[in-house]
């Protein structure tokens, strides 16, 4: 217990340490985005730690949970919606009861060349006719503005509804993803979800319908209570109170917006660690250990292992999605280009690796601690790098070495991950 | 109704590159499949080996080039690439004896060598760009085609043209070299049986007296030798970029498990099997139904079933629906 | 009397946990079968693996032609003229009849075209057979592979265990015999036979083993006429 607490106790002093030495404006975002990853490796850990279950799509449950801010939270876009957005939903609705028609054909029909035929006749139909109704429908939505919007926009509700319902999408392709993946072999499930992710990333590329593409959304409403940081500036009583105490407005406006997110998330944090520790503690949690330990025996006292394994899988890329959500509000805009699976998987990976698979406080921990080096390593890497060839000439292999030292985190947090899974493979703080 | 020309377009656009991408991604599924055959894991950092190997393949041609060698209308890089193949092999060399060596004397779980191997990946893909950068790299050289598509229309007189690249041509005769060398090495040498051998049953192959060690050094230099080819004739035939390479990882394990993990002859359909999936559904159709069909029925679109940018969901598609009817592939990989 | 060409002595250990053999002895004469029998969960295998090196032993030790081999690796014991056939996962299922037997010769630098010869000679079917793969053939064909496998390397001593687990009477009895014919070119035989009535016919010498020690020890013939033997492990 001591030791958890002086681990936990150095990582404050790291962000402290970034407050005074860098700036705690810098201190307070690093700290906001890693609570976020450590809410990410929580719901990772709850895969891992509590079934075994090795999930490389992270970044594509973060991304349907930054889908769904847009969805939920986007102002409306009235002509767009009215142009084409009964047709896409009549499209997406064709689809997926072409899919259901032609799995339900494929389970009640008896083995043989007829049942191949109907299902491949019912899928060749319906993808002609979710595409009859639904291209026409996309162009029309896009033709709307295009240069502003040429999307369906959102709900215009509160950013904070928009995270459960990131939860729910996630918890969705979670779903499809564990019906057909799970009861394989381990790694089966490991390239599916590699391949999941690569398609929602692809999708929110390129369905400007949905959210604008590449062309981003950007002015995502904040959550309550998140003020704007111009407010602030612009209310005489804040202006007031920052002077009083000896602050420049400006900086003091940025640091309680950044404390307010921190806030939120944190609560976000405490009560998914809540919940998680009362499930792992419970009968179910104890069985789902049960079942992670020893499979077959489990499976031979009639537990229903593929079952359960769904629901862990579904639980924990619900709160990835959730997490996700809360990154897009924060950033206040969607960027499909910004998603890359080192950042948003291997990272988070790394994350719960280190500070400990199955146990919920070692995933903050490693939450907080690579999340922390991570980011500081993008500001404090050149910086290092251009003290380290301080000695050297100038000249094409400096320029290189100092442009490279971005790319040192990649190495760096290889070796750290090859490290721990050699030298310590239960993480900081390991499973009780 | 124009045959001929409409069979000269898709030769062009469909025919003549999924070949080359189909061998590309084949010599990359290769490697995987040997390396789960014989170490019994998923290599994640597959992708990032063939990126390595590249890597060092560019540097050595770069360096060729500066020093005025080339080799005349075929790629410089190929004179380049036996360097590439032998970096490339001490590194995984390397990584095998300072990392994987220990889980394997412990028999650690599969997906634990794979974890081991997502910082392998994380390494490989630091190292490559540190040394290169992430940036687009056209190492290319020498004659750019075998058949322009203009030299083709004035030979043959017919309204369109089939190009034939160089460097599809070298991807299709590297590949079959490179195959055929490694089918008469795993049936006929004594090395290659004893690496069957030991990939079908590990226990008893011990008991024969093989000794793994030699079998997993021998799958190592084999795995990074066809990584760096697959990787440099992808390269060559498109450009060089490190996260390209990244990416490339879920076709070839789709090639491979679609095969079935574990049997190289699976890998090499698997792999043609996704590439021309990916083309035949990417590619818009018009230009060969108008030849076809009477003119009054010319289609009006573009008669493409998907966007060139969900390549990926093809061969992710064809992966799901492998894994839902026959889970242990097209030819009978290993399953557990 | 002199020391048996093959014998594991007082051998005691298990897979780590609790001991599983307890002083157990089991020795082969040149040229002879000896046989280990006994009740499910007696030890048998256990004792057959410890002779072979595949686990360790507390105390205890394993003697070929008078050398002392405890310390060696089952590797090393091949080498030194042992071949072992386990109960299950025998064979390379998917390489062929052939590539089997070549396997079975890998340690072997010299010419071993005559060995192979030797065993097709002694297992005709597998010649019609030798480019079929391995895993397609019937369950007492795979057993003459695994068998074939093992007298590649040329061995002084060949052990079998159960190696008629799973096949028919009829199969057994021919395997059986080809068993007898491979012990008349003068290789010592060791064998954990389920079968314990017919094993013990064609067995120069017997081991009972219960519970991990030995309980009866003596030629096949006096095993099968004692009447406690035949009441407690021959069924009546």
């Amino acid at each position: 217990m001591t030791r958890n607490l002086a681990l936990f106790g150095t990582v404050a002093v790291l962000f402290i340490l970034t407050g005074m030495f860098q700036s705690w404006n810098l201190s307070l975002s690093i700290l906001g985005i890693s609570l976020l990853s450590a809410i990410m490796a929580l719901g990772v850990n709850i895969q891992w730690g509590y079934a075994g279950l090795f999930n490389t799509g992270i970044m594509g449950f973060t991304a349907l949970g930054g889908l769904a801010v847009v969805l939920v939270s986007a102002r409306p876009v009235a002509e767009g919606w009215a142009a084409g957005g009964t047709g896409i939903l009549g499209g997406l609705f064709l689809g997926a009861a072409s899919i259901a028609a032609a799995v339900f054909a494929w389970n009640r029909m008896a083995p043989g060349r007829a049942r191949m035929l109907v299902t491949l006749v019912i899928c060749i139909g319906g993808f002609i006719l979710f595409r009859m109704v639904f291209d026409p429908a996309v162009s029309a939505v896009e033709a709307f503005n295009p240069a502003t919007a040429g999307n369906i926009g959102g709900l215009g509700l509160p950013a904070l509804v928009s995270w459960p319902v990131g939860g729910l999408l996630a918890a969705a392709a979670a779903w499809a993803i564990g019906k057909i993946s799970l009861g394989l072999r381990s790694d089966y499930l490991a390239i599916a979800t590699l391949g999941i992710a690569e398609i929602v990333i692809a999708v929110m590329k390129n369905e400007d319908w949905l959210a604008r593409g590449v062309k981003n959304i950007i002015d995502l409403p904040r959550p309550w209570p998140v003020p704007y940081e111009v407010e602030l500036q612009q209310s005489a009583a804040f202006v007031d109170w920052a002077t009083r105490w000896g602050f420049d407005p400006m900086t003091a406006s940025s640091i309680i917006v950044k404390l307010m997110y921190i806030a939120l998330f944190t609560a976000v944090l405490l009560a998914v660690i809540w919940l998680s520790e009362r499930a792992l503690n419970s009968p179910w949690g104890r069985m789902m250990r049960a079942i992670r330990d020893n499979e077959v025996s489990s499976a031979a006292m009639g537990k229903d292992v593929k079952r359960r394994h769904l629901q862990v899988f579904i639980l924990g890329s619900a709160v990835v999605g959730i997490a996700g959500a809360m990154y897009t509000s924060m950033a206040g805009q969607l960027l499909p280009g910004e998603y890359n699976p080192l950042r948003f998987t291997f990272l988070i990976w790394v994350m719960v690796i280190v500070g400990g698979s199955g146990n919920n406080w070692g995933a903050v921990l490693g939450g907080l601690l690579i999340g922390w080096l991570w980011l500081i390593v993008e500001s404090l890497g050149p910086l290092v790098m251009s003290g380290i060839v301080a000695g050297m000439a100038d000249g094409a292999l400096k320029t290189h070495l100092v442009d490279s030292a971005q790319h040192m985190r990649l190495l760096t947090l290889g070796v750290i991950l090859l490290l721990v899974l050699r030298f310590s493979p239960r993480g900081l703080i390991p499973e009780k | 109704m124009d045959i001929l020309n409409a069979l000269i377009v898709f030769l062009n656009f469909v025919f003549v590159p999924g070949l080359a991408y189909g061998a590309q991604l084949a010599l990359g599924a290769l490697g995987v499949t040997l390396i789960y055959g014989i170490l019994r894991f998923s290599n994640f950092a597959h992708g990032d080996t063939m990126a390595f190997g590249t890597m060092v393949t560019i540097l050595v041609t770069w360096w060729f080039q500066s020093m005025g060698i080339n080799f005349g209308v075929l790629p410089t890089a190929l004179l380049a690439l036996p360097f590439g193949i032998a970096v490339t092999a001490l590194f995984a060399l390397g990584t095998d004896r300072v990392i994987y060596r220990f889980y394997r004397k412990q028999k650690a779980a599969p997906v634990i060598l794979v974890m081991v191997s997502l910082g392998v990946m994380f390494v490989m893909n630091g190292i490559v760009r540190l040394i290169i950068g992430v940036d687009d790299q056209n190492f290319t050289d020498g004659e750019r085609f075998v058949i322009s598509a203009g030299d083709f229309k004035t030979a043959t007189g017919l309204a369109e043209g089939l190009a034939i690249k160089t460097t599809q041509a070298v991807t299709v005769a590297t590949a079959l070299i490179v195959m055929a060398l490694l089918f008469w090495f795993l049936q006929k040498t004594r090395t290659g049986k004893s690496m069957r051998a030991f990939s079908d049953n590990e226990d008893l192959a011990l008991l024969s007296g093989i000794n793994p060690d030699r079998v997993v050094a021998v799958t190592w230099i084999i795995a990074a030798g066809l990584a760096t080819i697959a990787g440099v004739l992808y390269g060559l035939d498109k450009s060089f970029k490190p996260f390209v390479y990244f990416q490339l990882l879920l076709p070839i394990f789709a090639a491979a498990i679609v095969g079935g993990l574990g049997s190289p002859i699976g890998a090499i359909a698997g792999g043609f099997l996704i590439a021309f999936s990916e083309v035949m559904v990417t590619y818009a159709w018009k230009k060969v139904v108008t030849y076809i069909v009477p003119e009054s029925m010319a289609p009006d679109g573009l008669l493409q079933l998907m966007s060139t940018d969900y390549k990926f969901a093809v061969s992710f598609a064809i992966l799901i629906i492998v894994l839902i009817f026959m889970p242990t592939g097209l030819f009978k990989g290993k399953s557990v | 009397m002199a020391e048996p060409f093959l014998i594991g002595e007082a051998m005691t250990g298990g897979y780590g946990g609790a001991d599983i053999l307890h002083a157990c002895t089991i020795a082969v004469e040149k040229g002879q079968i000896a046989v280990i029998v006994g009740p499910n969960g007696a030890g048998k295998s256990t004792a057959m693996k410890a002779v072979f090196g595949m686990l360790k032993l507390r105390a205890g030790h394993v003697k070929l032609a008078g050398e002392d081999i405890t310390a060696l690796s089952p590797q090393a014991r091949v080498a030194k003229g042992m071949g072992f056939v386990p109960q299950t996962h025998n064979i390379f299922t998917s390489m062929t009849v052939e590539e089997n037997l070549e396997m079975g010769a890998f340690i072997r630098r010299d010419d071993f075209r005559d060995t192979l010869a030797q065993v097709y000679d002694l297992f005709p079917v597998l010649k019609q057979k030798r480019l079929q793969a391995a895993g397609e053939l019937s369950g007492g064909q795979r057993q003459q592979v695994a068998v074939g496998r093992a007298l590649m390397t040329q061995p002084k001593v060949l052990m079998l265990d159960e190696p008629t687990a799973g096949v028919s009477p009829i199969v057994m009895d021919e395997l059986f015999d080809r068993i007898i014919e491979v012990a008349r070119t003068g290789i010592s035989i060791l064998m954990v036979e389920q079968n314990a009535r017919q094993a013990l016919e064609i067995a120069d010498k017997g081991f009972v083993l219960v519970q991990g020690a030995n309980r009866f020890t003596d030629t096949g013939a006096a095993l099968l006429a004692d009447p406690e033997v035949r009441r407690s492990f021959l069924g009546g």
